[in-house]
């Protein structure tokens, strides 16, 4: 396709202008963080790694970090788990309805997060489930697994079954195979979905909202509660910022990971 | 027929091999494998020769135990093994795309199937050299499979298959992805390492030529049954239907007409082309020699060789092979449209059943 020049201009104003309204806020907190001004005056009027201090030494921030790579954690476990069996069930054997699941497993990451919040609270009030971590583990494993199972699915499609099939001519049992063939084959696809997993549960707001029990925070929503507090202002900043870090490697590498995989995350 | 004459037990024997797959969408079943019956004798070459679809791979696969049969019965040894699953046989398989562990090097790709079995780690390494200097590829045992040309991974394929000495090797197109030349170079190969390990092959192939070449037997299918079961001098000079008149070698028919007039039969009857010569002017035919007058209509030089198709009076149209001993291009070049008389001997024109095809 040929575009004119203005058009080529357009379009690139376009693409600048539409990452810039995405990264130059995060670029702002980041900047922020090390602001010694309480107001975030701009331009910043210094240098300052006092907030990360404060940060790091703050016992609500840090237990809801903590509370979050718990979470984050049980969830891409979950997800592995389920997310690669379901995968295997749908690529490797015809069974009746198998076209259905595979289409139920992958809609809660379409499906709106305060839809599948309040879905999950009633269901675990009327099952009589008090609200904990472990709900907010599977609010989380609900959409985590989806990743999971398209990376994992998209592998099983592209390697086929003639290495298992080989492995099983050359006298490998069921979990040999599995175990020399089909694990290595797979592990870049389970580390690519872990990942991605991880770094989506780590910054979910709205189902953690409806799960989780009054006593618990994670870190978006330790944020959320101390947004406005004005003398927090400078630590929120901080943990916003650490947040953007924390899940822009895990993405950056599932990334890289999935780019020889050919499948795509979602 | 089908079992070689002082035959103990057949190291492989079909029985009334049926294979449906269902068909897509709720279509008709599709019947791939349509009652096979077939002995395989202790150190035979044999090869399953077929077009595309006859239903050649799925035999394959019901024998290595990919593919559980409909119907019939698969025997190894004597053993019935129809429903074994495929590590509990003593048969291995050379894949069409080799199907190497990619994640693996050449040597844990050979020694895979002794580790499975859990051979001591001296022992199968030992083996597998040896069985990667049988293939003639010594040195190359580090390599990932993604750093072999297509020749060299098509050994390896074939080391990793032979090195855990199974009673039969099933090959399925093993030379389909190699050019010309190195195919021709792996027949001649594969034939001598046959030789040298004397296991049984079982190979697929739906090149005619590669099949007359290599095979001890030809077993020939068409649309899952078969057809005939011979040796390829055999098929290629009796063929017993006009598939297989057609499919191995070419197609050189004689309808019921011609034949009334020129072999005073009424049939289906077979000659190779090159059975076939032309008369010289005033030269007698042999006795037992059949003469058919007819007419040049195409002539084609192929270098060794030269086609000649000619119509003749009695009707349909045969195609002659002739060496080019003496001719060249150019004295063949003024033949087209020329009045010949084709000659053959009696016992060169097989008859077909006349009811097939
Ligand atoms: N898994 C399957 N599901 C449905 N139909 C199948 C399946 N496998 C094979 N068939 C059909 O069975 C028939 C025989 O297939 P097969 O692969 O045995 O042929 P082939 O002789 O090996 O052909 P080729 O020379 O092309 O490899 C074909 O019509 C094919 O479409
Ligand atoms: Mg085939």
């Amino acid at each position: 396709m040929t575009l004119s020049a203005r058009a080529r201009l357009l379009l690139r104003l376009a693409t600048f202008g539409g990452l810039a309204v995405i990264y130059v806020p995060l670029l702002v907190v980041l900047v922020n963080s090390f602001n010694p001004s309480k107001t975030f005056g701009w331009p910043p009027s210094g240098f300052t790694t006092q907030w990360w201090s404060r940060a790091a030494s703050n016992p609500g921030a840090r237990e809801a970090l903590l509370t979050s790579v718990e979470i984050a954690l049980a969830a891409t476990a979950l997800a592995l788990v389920l997310g690669s069996m379901a995968a295997f069930a749908v690529a490797r054997y015809r069974w009746f309805g198998r076209e259905t699941v595979s289409f139920l497993v992958v809609l809660p990451i379409a499906l709106p997060g305060i839809v599948t919040g309040i879905a999950l609270n009633s269901a675990f009030s009327a099952g009589g489930v008090a609200l904990g971590f472990l709900t907010v583990v599977v609010g989380h494993a609900t959409f985590c697994i989806v990743v999971v199972y398209n990376n994992v699915l998209a592998r099983l499609r592209r390697t086929g079954t003639t290495l298992e099939e080989a492995s099983a001519d050359l006298g490998a049992s069921t979990l040999q195979t599995f175990l020399h063939v089909t694990f290595p084959q797979l592990r870049g696809a389970l580390l690519a979905g872990g990942l991605l997993a991880f770094a989506l549960s780590f910054d979910e707001i709205v189902v953690t909202q409806f799960t989780i029990s009054a006593g618990l925070q994670t870190l978006p929503i330790w944020i959320f509660a101390n947004l406005f507090r004005p003398n927090q202002a400078p630590v929120v900043n901080v943990v916003a910022a650490a947040l953007v870090v924390a899940s822009v490697i895990p993405v950056y590498l599932a990334n890289r990971l999935s780019e020889g995989n050919g499948g795509g995350r979602l | 027929m089908s079992q070689p004459a002082g035959a103990t037990t057949p190291v492989v024997s079909l029985r009334g091999l049926r294979k449906e797959f269902p068909g897509v969408g709720g279509g008709a079943r599709v019947v791939a494998v349509d009652g096979v019956d077939l002995d395989i004798a202790e150190g035979e070459f044999v090869t399953l020769l077929g077009p595309s679809g006859s239903g050649k791979t799925t035999v394959l696969r019901m024998i290595a135990g990919f593919e559980t049969p409909s119907g019939g019965q698969v025997l190894l040894r004597g053993a019935d093994v129809t429903r074994t699953a495929p590590f509990e046989r003593d048969v291995n398989t050379v894949f069409q795309d080799y199907a190497l562990f990619p994640h693996m090097t050449v040597l844990q790709n050979v020694e895979y199937g002794l580790r499975v079995k859990k051979v001591p780690r001296v022992q199968r390494r030992e083996r597998a050299l040896e069985a990667l200097a049988g293939v003639r590829l010594e040195g190359m045992e580090k390599r990932a499979p993604g750093q072999l040309s297509g020749g060299q991974r098509q050994r390896v394929a074939l080391a990793r298959a032979l090195v855990n000495r199974p009673s039969v090797l099933l090959l399925d197109e093993p030379l389909g992805a190699l050019d010309l030349k190195l195919r021709e170079q792996m027949q001649v190969e594969l034939k001598q390492i046959q030789r040298e390990v004397g296991i049984t092959f079982v190979f697929v192939t739906h090149d005619q030529e590669e099949a007359l070449t290599m095979s001890d037997r030809i077993v020939v299918f068409n649309r899952g049954r078969v057809d005939q079961v011979g040796s390829p001098a055999e098929i290629y000079e009796h063929p017993r239907t006009t598939f297989v008149a057609g499919f191995v070698g070419t197609s050189n028919l004689l309808h019921a007409k011609a034949s009334e007039a020129l072999l005073g039969e009424a049939g289906l009857f077979s000659v190779r082309p090159e059975k076939i010569r032309l008369l010289a002017d005033g030269e007698d035919p042999v006795t037992g020699e059949t003469v058919a007058p007819a007419v040049v209509e195409e002539v084609v030089y192929a270098g060794a060789t030269t086609r000649i198709v000619a119509r003749l009076d009695a009707g349909d149209s045969l195609v002659v092979q002739r060496q080019n001993q003496r001719t060249s291009s150019l004295d063949t070049e003024g033949l087209r449209g020329a009045r010949v008389r084709l000659a053959w001997s009696r016992e060169h024109a097989s008859r077909l059943p006349d009811d097939d095809g």
